[in-house]
């Protein structure tokens, strides 16, 4: 590891102004990604900021549904009775992810904020333009077969690896942001990631010092009838390949609204908004499911060792839709 | 017997969860200094330049090695070893060795080290490296013409991944210096031949060396060698004229003690129409480094397992750009039965005849090899309780037949074997008045439970409670042992034990019949029982003399006796091997296609069972290590770079517990009195050997799918 200066901040004010400040600090919350990222010599901060007890580690319902502190841990998140009765998609998707140990030290803000997993991100002797801006993609048409099939482009290829960023997207949450000049400001989640473009370095909203304070999980009535599904290389501790967090709420047999997120497919967790269209007042049938899924990945583009993740998407998609009925 | 054959938990266990079982980077040395190694960016090529200014600027840092200034070894072996010229043979090659007063400051200095690179490019994938010929046994009968003349044809291509041993343990040494006494710690599966490498690379004599490994997290083959880790060590603490101590870390693991190779296998079988088999040809190539060739006996697996008449195993290696193989668990057995026990699979659909029915059709009952009879082989009973156990005569026979809700179920069936090997072996035993024995040999205990299992065998023969033995290993100054390799530990240095306790006992009633009036007077050794510290006649107990009363009257406290054993001549009129017939089921969700091992039954015929809680945990091990080979361990090459990629536990996968649900084992009797005095055979490796073609036969079963080239991920399956 290289040499560099451990600080802790007092509020989240100061720790945004202190990581503002620079352009090398990065915040240090769980640890389980940071750290191994500066072993690796993948990530070089000067600076750690710690955060741990300076936010919001609660968890609490408010009149409009709940908020999530950002530095809950993820465990604690998922055992919450709060979450487990309102938001079992949640739970469901945090406890799919990591193991029980790092599950118990990562926390809400340090997950959605995790970096890729690619090969190639973690090995400092190749090119990867997410480390290095501008040297190149070695995946692109390297090992690829965990790699994207939805969003991607030529300068990157990796997913979003968070679990919980997928039910987080599919329940219309808000996030809540410290910024450096001490105001505060809220963007929705599914804009909280970004698709590569020309620049995955850069793929989050937030600008450097920004910090996560909470997600505000609005009210829904989905708690029957969602689920989380995570198809992935063995039964635990591994990346999903794809993922789909679906919520329903029904009227009968008929679908009155439908949220579906998936993961492992894209650089972000990915809102199957055109799912969702198609089977809002539709009946709750593996036709319809079977129909939606297909819409949904038309837009998908394999490459060299993962064309199997299309299909694989649309039966996660439909798989997830008859759990949740 | 008393001990022998009673399951006994680990005589090491205690210490080993309480954290005092010390691993061989755990000894404290004083002033020790800590190295890390910056490793080569390219696979192939040399060094043009390499600057370890800012390196050496570093606080702490004491000094940065590199070919240009590092040791050389004075041994010809063409083992690798680090830092001797400028060429780069693989990708993560050790190009410096940065030595500081602590590890931080040592792994982030090797950080600084710049080199420039001569590059050329690599060639990682034995698909398209050259090939040389290999050694391997002269055909048996004439294997393509029968093939071509055989009414029932079969032929496929198999293929398995690079694999890594991963051990929990990372290897580790810490070295230091006494005058021309070298000592080393260091992980190891044979210390007196890492004291004979040593003393050649540093020409030396071998007493000069010592070599110390008490406990070991796991090796699996990983250690058997030195690697570079061993010279590279004690080297550097003698230039630094300081203690040393060095670990890999895990990246460094996968380029830093080999790994099981790629294998590419054609199977062609020939059979008749009824099942019997007429000729099998299997090849095989294997990569290899372009240093080294290393080789292992992937296609020799079935030679002896099926009556076949004409069988041809022609095998090659190719030389990639990659560090050098090595053992790993059932080298080459389990490689060759996944392509062969697939591929009889195969044709047994082919013919419509259960597999257990296809293997017993061609059961050989002698050597086909020789026409020698097998010392032992209750194979047939194997099949016989394992299938019982298994419910196997609920199988249907279609693929796709059997379900469980979404799930599709399938059941497979493979075979193992292994040869019931033994080497010499010697064992030094001290016994006490008090009744209390120390044991010794240079043995190793990489897991299996080699200190319980000699503290039995020792504890059976000197009739003393296995609490009062204490048993030493792991020590190049204790009396001759074999490394622990290739399933042979227990039938080696067991029997040396079982030796050394009946020469004690000779000895204690040699002394006690000195006295005229003994009760033993005119018995034989044989007629004479020893236990719970007291020697008596078989015939009448109460002619009895305690041990430690001789002892007393011969004026000694203790007995030392040392026994080496040897492997028996008769051996050679016959062919030794242990066999198992382990059963696979496999549940596929249809859809998504996730495989799950709902259940294995091994049942292992291996000979006497020593310790049958041990036995069961080996035969447990090798059914999760089946489980990771067939469904999960890859090490993906990326070969423009020629460099492995997925060197970490995040993405070189291993069974986690959820992936390991019932495992049941049997062990079928089987009396041999030909492979040593106690009829020990070794079941380390045969527990593995059939597993991934069981998996994979069962896969097939569930899906009709047929994988042919591991792992088995889901992808292949939808
Ligand atoms: C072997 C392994 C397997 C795993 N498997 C899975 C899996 O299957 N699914 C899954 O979802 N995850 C998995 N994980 C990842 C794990 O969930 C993350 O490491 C963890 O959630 C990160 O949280 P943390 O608090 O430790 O973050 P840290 O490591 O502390 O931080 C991560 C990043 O977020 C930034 N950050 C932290 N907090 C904030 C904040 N409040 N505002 C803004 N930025 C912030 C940090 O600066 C840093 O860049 C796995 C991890 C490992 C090591
Ligand atoms: S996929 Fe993205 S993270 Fe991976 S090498 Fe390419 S640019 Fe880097």
């Amino acid at each position: 590891m290289r040499p560099f200066k451990y600080s802790k901040a007092t509020n989240a004010a100061g720790a945004a102004k202190a990581v503002a400040g620079n352009k090398n600090a990065k915040f240090l919350s769980g640890g389980t990604n940071i750290l191994d990222l500066m072993k690796e010599d993948v990530a070089r901060p000067d600076e750690l900021v710690d955060i741990n007890g300076i936010a919001s580690s609660q968890i609490r319902s408010t009149p409009a549904g709940i908020s999530v502190g950002a530095l809950a841990k993820n465990t604690d998140t998922a055992n919450h009775p709060l979450v487990r009765e309102n938001y079992p998609l949640l739970s469901q998707a945090i406890l799919a992810g990591a193991s029980e140990q790092i599950r118990n030290m990562a926390t809400n803000g340090g997950n959605v904020m995790q970096q890729v997993r690619c090969l190639y991100f973690y090995d400092t002797a190749v090119n990867c333009n997410r480390r290095e801006p501008g040297s190149g993609c070695s995946a692109i048409v390297g090992l690829n077969r965990t790699y994207a099939i939805l969003g991607w482009s030529e300068h990157c290829v990796a997913v979003n690896p968070s679990d919980m960023a997928v039910a987080l997207a599919a329940l219309d949450t808000k996030v809540n942001i410290q910024m450096a000049d001490g105001k505060t400001r809220t963007i929705p989640f599914t804009e909280l990631h970004r698709l590569p473009g020309d620049a995955p370095h850069d793929d989050k909203a937030l600008a450097h010092g920004e910090m996560i304070t909470s997600f505000e999980i609005p009210k829904n009535k989905f708690a029957a009838n969602s689920y989380y599904v995570k198809v992935r290389d063995r039964a635990s501790y591994s990346f999903a390949l794809v993922s789909v967090a679906a919520a329903l709420e029904l009227n009968g047999k008929t679908i009155t609204t439908a949220r579906i997120a998936l993961g492992g497919v894209a650089n972000k967790p990915w809102r199957a908004f055109d799912a969702e269209k198609f089977l809002a007042g539709k009946a709750a049938t593996k036709e319809n499911f079977e129909k939606a899924a297909e819409l949904e990945l038309k837009s998908a583009r394999p490459l060299e060792f993962n064309e199997y993740k299309i299909e694989l998407s649309k039966r996660a998609i439909v798989r997830a839709l008859e759990k949740a009925v | 017997m008393k001990y022998i054959g009673k399951a006994m938990s680990r005589v090491d266990g205690v210490a080993k969860v309480t954290g005092k079982a010390k691993y061989a980077s755990e000894f404290d040395v004083k002033n020790v200094a800590y190295g890390y190694v910056a490793q080569s960016r390219i696979a192939k090529g040399r060094i043009k330049s390499i600057d370890v200014s800012e390196a050496e600027r570093q606080s702490g840092v004491v000094k940065v090695f590199t070919h240009l200034n590092a040791p050389k070894t004075k041994s010809s072996d063409d083992d690798f070893f680090a830092l001797q010229s400028d060429k780069i043979v693989f990708s993560d090659q050790p190009i410096a060795f940065v030595v500081a007063e602590s590890l931080e400051q040592a792994r982030f200095a090797a950080r600084l080290v710049k080199a420039e690179y001569e590059e050329e490019k690599p060639t990682s994938d034995p698909r398209s490296a050259p090939t040389v010929d290999s050694r391997s046994p002269k055909m048996r009968g004439d294997a393509p013409a029968a093939l071509a003349a055989s009414p029932v044809k079969f032929e496929a291509e198999y293929t398995i991944p690079i694999e890594h041993h991963n051990p929990m343990e990372p290897h580790a040494g810490i070295a230091f210096w006494e005058g021309e006494k070298l000592t080393i710690f260091i992980k190891s599966q044979g210390v007196q031949a890492f004291q004979g490498h040593l003393a050649k690379c540093f020409d030396i004599k071998p007493e000069n060396v010592r070599v110390v490994s008490p406990f070991v997290g796991g090796a699996f083959g990983a250690a058997l060698n030195p690697h570079y880790i061993t010279f590279l060590t004690a080297s550097i603490a003698r230039e630094i004229k300081r203690p040393l101590k060095f670990n890999y870390t895990r990246r460094q693991m996968f380029t830093g003690h080999g790994y099981r190779p790629y294998t590419w296998q054609k199977v062609s079988i020939g059979a008749e129409k009824d099942g019997k088999l007429r000729s099998v040809i299997h090849e095989a190539v294997g990569n290899t480094s372009t240093i080294e060739n290393f080789t292992e006996s992937p296609n020799g697996f079935g030679r002896t397992l099926y009556e076949c008449p004409n069988y041809h195993t022609p095998y090659k290696i190719a030389k990639t750009d990659l560090p050098t193989p090595t053992w790993m668990r059932a080298p080459g057995a389990v490689t060759g039965a996944f392509a062969l026990e697939s591929a009889i699979d195969e044709v047994a659909y082919q013919l419509k005849i259960d597999p257990v029915e296809f293997r017993l059709i061609n059961y050989s009952e002698k050597d086909p090899e020789t026409g020698r009879p097998f010392s032992s082989k209750a194979l047939r009973e194997a099949f016989k309780q394992g299938a019982a156990k298994f419910g196997w005569e609920k199988r249907k026979l279609e693929p796709r037949s059997m379900r469980d809700g979404n799930w599709l179920v399938g059941w497979g069936v493979a075979v193992g074997t292994w040869g019931a090997g033994q080497a010499p072996a010697t064992v030094r035993i001290a016994l006490s008045a008090d009744g209390n024995a120390r044991v010794g040999s240079a043995t190793a205990d990489i897991g299996p439970g080699t200190y319980t299992v000699i503290t039995i065998i020792a504890a059976e023969f000197l009739g003393v409670d296995p609490a009062k033995v204490k048993f030493e290993l792991g020590d190049s100054d204790l009396p001759n042992a074999p490394m622990q390799g290739g399933s042979i530990t227990t039938a080696s240095v067991g029997t040396a034990a079982q030796g050394a306790a009946m020469a004690i006992k000779t000895k204690l009633v040699g002394l006690a019949q000195k006295d005229a009036n003994s009760p033993l007077a005119g018995a034989s050794v044989d007629d004479v029982e020893m236990a719970d510290g007291t020697l008596s006649l078989k015939s009448n107990a109460a002619k009895k003399v305690a041990v430690a009363d001789v002892m007393k009257a011969n004026g000694m406290t203790e007995i030392v006796e040392t026994f080496t054993s040897t492997p028996n001549a008769e051996r050679r009129n016959y062919r030794t091997q242990a066999h198992g017939a382990q059963f696979v089921e496999v549940k596929v969700d249809e859809d998504l296609g996730i495989i799950k091992v709902t259940r294995v039954v091994e049942a292992t015929a291996c000979g006497r069972i020593i310790n049958p809680k041990a036995s069961h945990s080996q035969e447990m091990g090798g059914v999760v290590w089946g489980i990771g080979m067939a469904l999960q361990e890859e090490t993906a090459v990326d070969h423009r770079y020629g460099r492995m990629m997925t060197t970490n536990f995040a993405t070189y996968h291993i069974p986690v517990n959820a992936d390991v649900q019932s495992v049941e084992t049997a062990f079928v009797d089987e009396e041999d009195k030909i492979v040593n005095p106690l009829g020990i055979k070794g079941m380390g490796e045969l527990c593995l050997v059939g597993i991934p073609a069981a998996i994979a036969n069962a896969v097939f079963h569930a899906t009709g799918k047929r994988v042919r080239d591991l792992p088995i991920t889901l992808d292949k399956l939808i």
